[in-house]
């Protein structure tokens, strides 16, 4: 922090003028401090310390302190398919919002003129329901006599006969819950580029295709590289749509994390499953950000 | 650059229209400009100068009318088909791409071989070879000026476009590009068109000057003959500064016409007198002017074109100084005295006698008004600087 003081005048006065504004910087950081302290830094060590428990001898479902890392072995044994699942689900969720998305926000950006408000507040309307809500409505939508399923079996589009209890629901449900997360930052990227620089890519012999895939895209990657994590991050973690969409083949690791805090109370494998997932999520995130080279992009 | 076998060919518009809506943005304009010609396209902004540039480069497609370079037809070629480039307005550099490859764009997307030896050239001939792998923002406007320049030449267009290419950059950096521009100009032959609401800047780079207003040309030709000889009030006003009195014709003598204006007689050669009904305005450049002591009236030669006033204001601006004189009839009059002789300025009161040579005055056709043309900011700010001078220095 620099603290601008007029060098002319009494040579010991500036040194206190200097000293409050840095304690004001610290002063200003503490709700944000204390916040993450009580409610970030302290459960996150109470659930390190929770995954390494071990059971109370002869009184089951009781635990008591242990550095029992086997549990996180035992987890992983028994839940990585889930893992794998959650993975495979968030990923094509992500890909399946960014394919519509990506138009969308194209469109809002640079054809959507006078309505281009309203289209944004058409985006986010949907978030003023909850969240769980939306995801009983998509249960009718996709119900076995709903329109959608009835007519794509008339058409014998579908293997299974149905697409609620389905892979294809739980999909389904994560992109369009997660849709204007992808959405917002795509169009913040895209609506900065300036409509100059396409007439300049194609002034030189880009044409319409050539100039997207040299300018536009390039130039539109930070929101892309945001919109997937704030997609993938939350989708990978999810356990409603799997709980309400799905059937019990269709679970993710979320449900099983959940299952394990809320039902079998086997608190020290549910907190291992939650590290793990945390640690794999930075682990890609990171790898993610590195290959996509957003440090590069202006 | 150029090699011998390339033929430059001129650039022809024929009746071309642009409408936006109601509004007429260009004007039937039929125009033909030389082939490695420095051509530039003057007028204030609404003039529909900048559309016709975008027509010409297809990025905006014309209501009516055609463009031709040579006899080759290029009015229904997408913008990425044309032998033309622009140099943008703020230079609409890539951001993502260093300056190598922003100057190698063109010849990427035609598949052009030995991209590398193309692009070092062009860097050396815009004195950017050390910045090749700096980012646009990295760079001062000024490079960034000269990257947008090697961006678009190194394709060899037919013709280059350059919108407001110095706009951004400040007076210093301006006077320096324009003789950059005019040397890289000559040095490639290509056919440039300019598009500027800067005289100066049209005056000193381009060999042919069209002064653009309202979508069509008020006049075109060089940067000298239009401002010495303008031929609409819109051109007298826009290029440099004019005097101009509203009179009747009254007669004939020898090579002039006889203009009466306020009582007074003004001689105008018949040949500089565009004006054919009996309405005339009389026109003359400020620095044409020369300004007398009334005591001295005797000295003025005969047959100058004369009238009396009174000083309102001086303004010493260092190279020469400049006077508002009050005509009888209320007008003011700008006169522009070279500072050749220290001291012995009139002071503001003097009466004084203006004269100039009849061979420097103009006829206009009145029809525009005698305010077309005029910036009325930079004439407020003319004033506003000439009065704070002339209170801060006491004269």
């Amino acid at each position: 922090m620099v603290a601008v003081v007029p060098t002319s005048g009494v040579s010991g006065a500036p040194a206190p003028v200097a000293q409050r504004s840095s304690r004001t910087g610290y002063l200003l950081l503490f709700p944000g401090i204390a916040w993450l302290a009580v409610f970030f830094a302290i459960p996150f060590v109470t659930l390190f310390l929770t995954s390494l428990q071990q059971p109370v001898p002869g009184k089951s479902g009781r635990y008591m302190f242990g550095l029992q890392f086997s549990n996180y072995s035992d987890a992983l044994a028994e839940y990585w398919p889930l893992f794998l699942r959650s993975f495979l689900y968030a990923g094509i969720a992500t890909l399946l919002a960014l394919a519509i998305a990506y138009p969308l926000a194209y469109f809002i950006a640079f054809r959507a003129g006078r309505w281009r408000s309203l289209m944004l507040v058409l985006v986010i309307a949907p978030s003023f329901a909850s969240f769980l809500l939306r995801t009983y409505a998509w249960k009718t939508i996709l119900s076995d006599e709903g329109f959608i399923t009835s007519t794509l079996n008339a058409l014998h589009l579908l293997p299974e006969g149905r697409i609620l209890n389905t892979g294809i629901a739980v999909v389904a449900g994560l992109t369009y819950n997660f849709l204007p997360f992808m959405i917002l930052p795509l169009y913040a990227a895209l609506e900065k580029i300036d409509p100059r620089l396409i007439e300049a890519a194609g002034d030189l012999y880009a044409s319409p295709i050539t100039a997207f895939r040299k300018v536009t895209w390039p130039l539109s990657l930070p929101g892309v590289v945001a919109g997937t994590l704030l997609t993938f991050i939350p989708a990978m973690g999810d356990y409603i749509n799997a709980a309400l969409l799905g059937s019990t083949g269709n679970r993710m690791i979320g449900n099983a994390i959940q299952i394990n805090f809320i039902q079998f109370r086997d608190y020290p494998t549910a907190s291992a499953l939650s590290f793990v997932l945390m640690a794999g999520i930075l682990v890609l995130v990171f790898t993610y950000i590195r290959r996509a080279g957003t440090e590069d992009l202006v | 650059m150029v090699d011998g076998t390339r033929q430059v060919e001129d650039l022809h518009l024929r009746s071309l229209t642009k409408s936006f809506g109601d509004f007429v943005a260009v004007d039937d304009l039929t125009l033909t400009i030389p082939a490695g010609s420095f051509f530039a396209l003057l007028g204030a902004s609404g003039c529909g100068k900048t559309t016709t540039l975008r027509m010409v480069a297809g990025l905006e497609d014309p209501t009516q009318g055609s463009i031709m370079i040579g006899d080759r037809d290029i009015t229904a070629l997408r913008a990425f088909e044309r032998p033309v480039n622009t140099v943008f307005q703020s230079y609409a550099l890539f951001p993502h791409l260093d300056i190598y490859e922003n100057v190698a764009f063109g010849l990427r997307r035609r598949g052009v071989k030995d991209v590398r030896g193309q692009v070092e050239r062009m860097l050396e001939l815009v004195e950017l070879g050390p910045m090749a792998r700096r980012k646009p923002a990295q760079l001062s406007g000024g490079q960034q000026q000269r990257v947008a320049v090697a961006r678009a030449l190194i394709n060899q267009p037919d013709v280059l476009l350059l919108d407001e290419p110095l706009g951004a950059l400040d007076l210093k950096l301006r006077r320096q590009m324009q003789i950059e521009l005019k040397r890289i100009q000559v040095d490639v032959g290509t056919t440039f068109v300019h598009v500027t609401h800067d005289q100066e800047e049209a005056m000193t780079m381009a060999d042919t000057v069209a002064v653009m207003n309202a979508g069509r040309i008020e006049q075109m030709g060089h940067p000298a003959e239009i401002y010495e000889t303008p031929r609409t009030v819109f051109v007298a006003n826009f290029l440099g500064q004019s005097n101009l009195i509203a009179g009747r014709r009254t007669g004939v003598s020898g090579d002039h016409t006889l203009v009466e204006a306020h009582g007074l007689t003004l001689a105008v050669p018949s040949n500089r007198c565009f004006s054919l009904g009996t309405e005339i305005t009389v026109g003359v450049r400020p620095e044409k002017i020369t300004i007398l002591d009334a005591v001295d009236a005797g000295r003025i030669p005969e047959g100058h074109n004369r009238l009396e006033g009174r000083v309102t204001d001086v303004s010493y601006t260092g190279v020469s100084t400049q006077y508002l004189v009050d005509a009888p009839w209320g007008q003011e009059l700008i006169v522009f005295e070279q500072n050749v002789i220290v001291g012995d300025r009139c002071e503001v009161g003097d009466p004084v006698v203006l004269h100039w040579s009849p061979s420097h005055t103009f006829g206009l056709h009145p029809a525009q008004g005698g305010t077309a043309g005029v910036d009325p900011e930079a004439a407020e700010g003319a004033r506003t600087a000439a009065h704070l001078l002339a209170d801060g220095t006491g004269v």
